[in-house]
C-alpha cells in the first residue's frame, strides 16, 4: 500500500486497497465454503462504514457504554525516574471491559445486528476478546459463543466465568498447542459450519480481507483521539509511539492516524516469550518467515516445511504465531520498527509500573512498558512518547504472583 | 494431464484421500498400490500440515500423527518417485497453502512434475487468489482443481468457467468429517457446472459408507471418501492396508453401473 495521507482520515476510507493488501501482505486465503460470507461482509461494512446512523448509534456506544475517550495521562514519575523523554500512557485499559478490545467488538456486532445476523462467535487468547465480544452480545442482544484454547482457559480461569456470566458459551479448544492460534483455527471451522445466522467477530488486525481493515478501523479511534490530546497537552505531535503487537490491533489503532507522519516513530512491542533466540518464543516479525495462513500473507513463525510452529509467551494474549499483515506491509516499507521484549522484561514492567505510577497493566501492554524503559532514557527530555496501555493487569495477577513462585488462587 | 483424463474416462470414479506419512510413508506407499489394485480411479494423498483449518477431527489427527512421525514435503516427493517406477494411478495432492508457498510455488510445483503428481487441491486457495499458484501449475503442467461449496451460488459461473481436469464439489458447509445424510444440495450444484462446462464433478465431504456413494454416483462423476478412510487407519495404524483395500472394493462396487 502506497502511503496517502488523505487515505489515513476517518473511519479509513481504504478498505478496498488492491482487494485487500497492504503491499504484498493481505488476501484472502480461505475456504470457498467461506467467500460469499466475507463477501457479504466486505459489502455490508462498505454500506455502514459512512453511514451516518451507523457512525452515531456507535459513537454514541463508545461514549455511553465504553467510557471513551479515555485518558492519555502523563506518567510524570516515570518520566522523572527514567529521565529522558516526556511519556503519556493511552489509558486502554480504563475502557469498559478493561482493554482497547471493546472498540472493535462494539463496532463489529453492531455491524453484524445491522446484517442481520443472530449469533457471534469469537476467538480468544488472554479472554479479553471473549470477555468484550460477550459483554457486547449482551447488550446488543445477540447469542455468542468463544473458542479458547485449553490452556488459555486454565490461564485465564476467571476470565472463562466472566464470559459464562455474560451469557456466553465458552468451548475450550483441545486441538494443537491449545492456545490462541488454535482457538483461531477452530472459530474459522465452526463459522464454516454455520454462517448464515452467524457473524465471526475476529479480535485483531488480521485474517481474510477485510478483517485487518474493519478491526483497523474500528480500532483507529485510540489514535485519533491521541493526536487531539497530545496536541491540547503539548502542542505538537510524539516522537515515538508504542504499543504490544500479537496480532496487532491495539497497535495498529495507535499508529493508523500517524503513518503519514513520517517524524513520529511508530515501535511495536512483541512477545520475545524465554528470547528471541530460544524456540520458545512468539517473536513473530524477529523469527518469522513469510507464509500464507488464517486467511492471509504476513510473517509466521514455521519451520523450513512451513508447519506453523508451536510459539510461547507468558502473554497469553500475545502467545500467537503470526502477525497482522498491515504491519507486516509497515515493517516492509519501513515505516514501523518492531523490537522483541522477553518474559522477564514484561514481568519486570508489570511491576514497575505497579508500583511507580500504581497503575497495573496487563501483561500484554507490559510489553510496550518495557520497550518503553530501555527507549525513554536515550531521548530528550523535550521529545514526547505515547505508549498504548491496551489493557489492565487485573487478569494477570495471579500469573504473575506463579512466576514470582507465590501460589495464590484466583 | 494426460493421466487426470482417465479418471472419469471408464464409469464412475472413485477418489479415495489418505494422509501422507499416517502411520508412515512406507504403509501409505503400500496403500497407494493396494487402492491403486482395489480399483480407486485418482488417489488423493494429503501432504500434513500442522493447522488444517478446513478439516474436522479424523483429518486433523491424521496430520498430527503424520508430522509425529517426521513426514516431511521432500519425504513425500520421493516416495512419490518409487511409487512412479511402478504404478500409474494419477495422484492429486491436497494440502494448504503454507506447505506450497514456504517450499516455493515453482520449486514445489516442479518438483510435482518431476515425481507424476497429476494435480493439486488447496482448500485455502479460492478462485479471487488462484494466481497465487495458477502460473506454476500452468508452468509445470499440473492441475489445479477448483473447489465449489454449497454456499458458492453465483460463483458456480465463475469458477466452473475456470475449472480444469475436475470440479471437487464440497457437498455441505463446515469442515471435513463422516456424516450421517449426505445434503442433495450437491445435485443441484452440478447441474449448475455442468450449464457453465462440461467438466466432470466428484462429490467430497461427509460421504462414508457404499451405499451413500452409490446414492452420490446417482448424479456425480466421482466419489471422494477422505474421513471414513483416515478413521480405518487410525483404528489399525500399520496394519490397516488390508481394511483399505477391502473399503476400496466396496465403494467401488458400489458406486459401478451407476
Amino acid at each position: 500500500m502506497e502511503i496517502h495521507p488523505k487515505e489515513v482520515s476517518f473511519r479509513g476510507g481504504c478498505v478496498k486497497v488492491a482487494k485487500g493488501r497492504f503491499g504484498i501482505h493481505g488476501g484472502q486465503y480461505i475456504p470457498e465454503t467461506l467467500m460469499n460470507a466475507v463477501i457479504e461482509l466486505e459489502e455490508a461494512y462498505s454500506r455502514y462504514k459512512d453511514d451516518p446512523g451507523f457512525i452515531g448509534e456507535l459513537d454514541g456506544l463508545l461514549v455511553n457504554y465504553a467510557g471513551r475517550p479515555s485518558l492519555l495521562y502523563l506518567a510524570e514519575k516515570m518520566t522523572n525516574d527514567l529521565g529522558g523523554a516526556r511519556i503519556y500512557l493511552k489509558r486502554e485499559d480504563l475502557n469498559h471491559t478493561g482493554s482497547h478490545k471493546i472498540n472493535n467488538v462494539l463496532g463489529q456486532v453492531l455491524l453484524a445486528k445491522k446484517m442481520g445476523k443472530t449469533r457471534v462467535i469469537a476467538e480468544t487468547g488472554a479472554g479479553q476478546h471473549g470477555v468484550a465480544t460477550a459483554t457486547a452480545a449482551a447488550l446488543l442482544g445477540m447469542e455468542c459463543e468463544i473458542f479458547m484454547g485449553l490452556e488459555d482457559t486454565k490461564r485465564q480461569t476467571l476470565n472463562v466465568y466472566r464470559m459464562e456470566l455474560l451469557g456466553a458459551k465458552v468451548h475450550p479448544v483441545t486441538t494443537g498447542t491449545q492456545t490462541l492460534k488454535d482457538a483461531v483455527n477452530e472459530t474459522m471451522r465452526e463459522w464454516t459450519r454455520r454462517m448464515a445466522d452467524t457473524h465471526y467477530v475476529l479480535g485483531s488486525v488480521m485474517g481474510p480481507h477485510p478483517f485487518p481493515a474493519i478491526v483497523r478501523d474500528f480500532q483507529s479511534v485510540i489514535g485519533r483521539e491521541v493526536r487531539r490530546q497530545i496536541m491540547a497537552a503539548e502542542g505538537k505531535l510524539p516522537d515515538a509511539l508504542l504499543a504490544c503487537v500479537g496480532g496487532g490491533s491495539n497497535a495498529m489503532g495507535l499508529f493508523y492516524e500517524f503513518i503519514g507522519d513520517r517524524d513520529v516513530r511508530l515501535i511495536g512491542c512483541e512477545a520475545a516469550g524465554a528470547g528471541a533466540d530460544t524456540d520458545k518464543t512468539a517473536a513473530t516479525m524477529t523469527v518469522g518467515k513469510p507464509g500464507i495462513f488464517h486467511g492471509m500473507r504476513s510473517y509466521f513463525c514455521q519451520d523450513e516445511y512451513g508447519q506453523i510452529a508451536p510459539v510461547y509467551s507468558i502473554s497469553a494474549g500475545l502467545d500467537y504465531p503470526g502477525v497482522g499483515p498491515e504491519h507486516a506491509n509497515l515493517r516492509d516499507i519501513g515505516r514501523a520498527e518492531y523490537v522483541p521484549v522477553t518474559d522477564d522484561e514484561a514481568v519486570d514492567a508489570f511491576e514497575y509500573l505497579s508500583r511507580i505510577e500504581g497503575i497495573i497493566p496487563a501483561i500484554e501492554s507490559s510489553h510496550a512498558v518495557a520497550y518503553t524503559r530501555k527507549l525513554a532514557p536515550c531521548m530528550k527530555k523535550d521529545q514526547i512518547m505515547v505508549v498504548c496501555l491496551s489493557g489492565r493487569g487485573d487478569k494477570d495477577v495471579a500469573a504473575i504472583a506463579r512466576y514470582r513462585g507465590v501460589d495464590i488462587h484466583e | 494431464m494426460s493421466r487426470l483424463k482417465e479418471v472419469f474416462s471408464a464409469g464412475k470414479a472413485f477418489i479415495p484421500f489418505i494422509t501422507a506419512g499416517d502411520p508412515s510413508l512406507e504403509i501409505t506407499e503400500q496403500l497407494v498400490y493396494k487402492m491403486a489394485e482395489a480399483g480407486a480411479d485418482l488417489i488423493e494423498l494429503g501432504i500434513p500440515f500442522s493447522d488444517p483449518v478446513a478439516e474436522g477431527p479424523v483429518i486433523q489427527a491424521a496430520d498430527r500423527r503424520a508430522l509425529e512421525a517426521g513426514t516431511t514435503t521432500d519425504g513425500i516427493f520421493e516416495m512419490m518417485r518409487r511409487i512412479r517406477r511402478s504404478c500409474d494411478i494419477p495422484i492429486a495432492f491436497m494440502t494448504y497453502m503454507n506447505p506450497v508457498f514456504s517450499y516455493g510455488t515453482d520449486r514445489f510445483m516442479s518438483n510435482c512434475k518431476a515425481c507424476g503428481v497429476d494435480a493439486v487441491i488447496v482448500p485455502d486457495l479460492p478462485f479471487e487468489e488462484r494466481n497465487e499458484l495458477l502460473p506454476f501449475c500452468d508452468k509445470h503442467r499440473v492441475v489445479f482443481v477448483s473447489m465449489i461449496a454449497p454456499t458458492s451460488g453465483e460463483r458456480i459461473r465463475m469458477i466452473a468457467d475456470k475449472a480444469e481436469g475436475f470440479v471437487y464439489c464440497v457437498s455441505s458447509t463446515g469442515v471435513t468429517g463422516v456424516r450421517h445424510e449426505i445434503c442433495s444440495d450437491a445435485e443441484v450444484m452440478i447441474s449448475s457446472i455442468k450449464r457453465v462446462k462440461n467438466i466432470p464433478c466428484a462429490v467430497g465431504f461427509g460421504i462414508s459408507t457404499p451405499e451413500q456413494a452409490a446414492q452420490v454416483a446417482e448424479y456425480a462423476d466421482g466419489v471422494i471418501i477422505g474421513s471414513a478412510i483416515v478413521d480405518i487407519a487410525a483404528r489399525y495404524g500399520s496394519e490397516c492396508i488390508p481394511h483399505i483395500e477391502e473399503f476400496t472394493r466396496a465403494i467401488k462396487k458400489a458406486i459401478s453401473n451407476k
